[in-house]
């Protein structure tokens, strides 16, 4: 019998009983249109978050002075003042897998532009920092390597602190005073948001860190330092460099702790991707559940049809429909109602799940994968629950079944 | 018996079906039924059989073995000098479809499909291209008189039709034998006669009919009576003068047509 013929007599006898196919489909609709909305959301969250993680500029290297020791007692990570410019100048010579390099040094306080106010925090960063961060100038221009070197009072806003002293006018060229040093601004920087931790990455004040060491801090350290590797694969590299190359300048002995710390956010990023990627796992594995239940259903439906049906398969039989020819039947009818009940819950699921990026603000992914998976899935439903319906058809005996009433 | 018991494999010239010593046990629990006990039956092509015999007396299960559904527990069935008995499910099927013609009391046919469709079913299970498989069913269809029907349901034919319906799917792959497991125990006395008719037609024209009945009425159209009584046959000799279906029905009072079509 060609598969033509069966695909049509298959849809003919679901077509019988419209209403019982509906509702056995609706099991792997839910089942379906659940595991691509879930899949959906989770790599949504996902996404999201990698976005976020790829906004800090994913191979960057931090690195901290570390916590000062004094007769065994420890403080705080940062208490001790070992980075230098210096050290930072060794780094950019001697370490082949650093690429850009900016050295840290900070101070906060009240910035007065006019007659408006504002506090925030001032970080001093190298003219390299842009090109780290992965940040971008909406107005105006960056400060130079001159201007680091000549330590020029120059600074480039971020959004939120320019929409806060220039509501209405363009702070570029503009004077700002910071802790009544004055300020030219030279930028502003593109708006960024928030950051994982909820802060307003906008927030934000960046001037040379010479700049800030003399005029502003008054402190000859660095408070830290960020480099970017050559590339993501090299940043173990990177680390091992830095660490050898400032051991020997801090002339640390061999089994003395570092006196800094580095740190690196592809341990961060491989967290929260995997906590995310736990998640949406969790959300398709609950899902499927409902895909499990409705192949159950398709497997009750099939065994009350062949019940129902003995005497038409008798006649078949009769007639000379092998056993294959039953089984084939009985399958491509199990497969016909999983596969439209998947399509259907695919259609449902996207749209769901773009109805709930809209209401809820939460993205969604529908990823082609997602799709295929549903798709596959329901098949496999469909074979697996019907075969077994199938199966008892195709090994009725000829007479019983004709026999039957 | 009047038939000599040549036992070879090779097919006697124009001998469709040699059955020798048949035997057949059901168990039941643990008790063994003996349904036939040694059954020898040989039929030629052409011949007009009826088999007759009380309930019980191994008619239909002899019918189910001839019908190749069902195998014999000793003894040799040969069709067409093929041995029915060492085939194995699927070979059963091929031969179901090709070389045998079911007709039965209920009719059989596939309700909420046409006419057609019904007469087509067995060209599904074999190959035959979708548009020969049509254009043989309308054939079959037209042969046994209800070619404007074609694409009615069951349902909106009379008995009398629905049985030509199932008589015309017997038909449509040429087979060998046509069985008929009572088909007129359904259906009035002259609507009987007239698929009687039919069968006798088939017949003149050289297909063999093999007609399973208890009615002896109806019997009297074979050309050859086989009458059955526990699970042996009891008799089996040629209808001298069997009766013409066209004849009888010229004989039997007219009824209302739109009482037919009711």
């Amino acid at each position: 019998m060609k598969i033509l013929n069966i695909l049509l007599s298959a849809f003919r006898a679901l077509q019988r009983n419209k209403m019982r196919s509906f509702l056995t489909m609706l099991g792997i609709i839910i089942g379906v249109g659940a595991v691509i909305a879930m899949l959906a959301i989770g790599q949504g969250a996902e996404y999201s978050v990698k976005e976020q993680i790829a906004a800090l500029g994913t191979n960057v290297l931090m690195v901290f002075p570390g916590a000062q020791q004094q007769g065994g007692v420890r403080t705080a990570a940062g208490s001790a003042v070992t980075l230098t410019e210096d050290d930072a100048l060794a780094i950019q010579r001697e370490c082949p897998a650093v690429q850009y390099l900016s050295p840290g040094s900070g101070a906060g306080g009240q910035v007065i532009a006019g007659n408006l106010n504002w506090s925030t925090g001032i970080s001093g960063v190298g003219n390299d920092y842009l090109e780290i961060r992965q940040w971008s100038v909406e107005y105006g221009a960056f400060f130079t390597d001159q201007d680091v070197k000549a330590a020029t009072k120059v600074c480039v806003l971020g959004k939120t602190v320019a929409d806060n002293l220039f509501p209405e006018s363009s702070p570029v060229e503009q004077t700002i005073r910071i802790r009544n040093v004055p300020f030219k601004v030279v930028g502003v920087l593109t708006k960024k948001g928030q950051n994982t931790a909820g802060q307003d990455q906008d927030d934000i004040i960046l001037a040379p860190y010479t700049t800030v060491i003399r005029r502003l801090s008054h402190w000859p350290n660095l408070r830290s330092i960020l480099v970017s590797a050559t590339s993501l694969k090299d940043i173990p590299t990177a680390q091992t460099q830095i660490s050898e190359l400032l051991r020997m300048r801090h002339k640390i002995q061999p089994y003395d702790a570092d006196d800094f710390t580095i740190r690196n956010q592809t341990d961060l990023a491989a967290t929260a991707t995997a906590t995310t990627e736990i998640l949406t796992i969790l959300l398709a594995s609950i899902a499927s559940v409902s895909l499990l239940v409705g192949g159950i259903g398709i497997m009750n439906i099939m065994l009350v049809s062949v019940t129902e049906r003995t005497r038409e398969i008798g006649i078949r039989m009769s007639i000379g429909a092998r056993s294959r020819d039953i089984l084939t039947q009985f399958l491509i009818e199990a497969l016909v109602l999983s596969l439209l009940g998947g399509v259907i819950g695919i259609i449902l699921g996207t749209t769901g799940s773009s109805i709930i990026s809209k209401i809820a603000k939460w993205p969604t992914i529908v990823t082609p994968f997602s799709i295929i998976l549903s798709f596959g899935f329901s098949i496999a439903i469909g074979i697996f629950f019907g075969f077994y319906p199938a199966r008892k058809a195709a090994m009725l005996n000829p007479i019983d079944a004709l026999r039957y009433e | 018996m009047i038939h000599d018991l040549d036992t070879s494999p090779a097919q006697k010239d124009g001998l469709l079906i040699q059955i020798d010593h048949l035997t057949k046990v059901y168990q039941l629990g643990e008790v063994d039924v003996h349904a036939l006990r040694g059954v020898s039956v040989h039929v030629s092509k052409g011949e007009f059989v009826a088999i007759m015999g009380a309930s019980g007396s191994g008619k239909s299960t002899f019918m189910n073995i001839l019908g190749c559904l069902d195998k014999p527990t000793k003894g040799t069935y040969l069709l067409e000098g093929i041995d029915v008995g060492k085939l194995s499910r699927d070979e059963l099927a091929a031969i179901r479809n090709l070389k045998i013609g079911f007709v039965f009391q209920g009719f059989n046919l596939l309700s909420r499909t046409s006419a057609l469709e019904n007469v087509e079913l067995p060209l599904f299970y074999c190959s035959v291209s979708n548009k020969l498989r049509k254009s043989k069913a309308i054939q079959a269809i037209e042969r046994v008189g209800l070619g404007d029907r074609i694409h009615h349901y069951p349902n909106q034919l009379s008995g009398g039709q629905q049985q030509r319906v199932a008589i015309a799917r017997a038909l449509v792959n040429d087979p060998s034998i046509i069985l008929a497991d009572e088909p007129t125990g359904n259906l009035d006395s002259r609507t009987s006669v007239e698929v009687m008719g039919i069968f006798q037609e088939l017949n003149n024209n050289g297909i063999t009919v093999i007609l399973v009945t208890h009615e002896p009425d109806i019997a009297q159209f074979a050309k050859r009576h086989i009458v059955f009584r526990d699970g042996k046959i009891k008799s089996d000799r040629i209808n001298p003068n069997p009766k013409v279906a066209s004849e009888v029905l010229k004989e039997l009072p007219a009824i209302d047509e739109e009482e037919e079509a009711a």
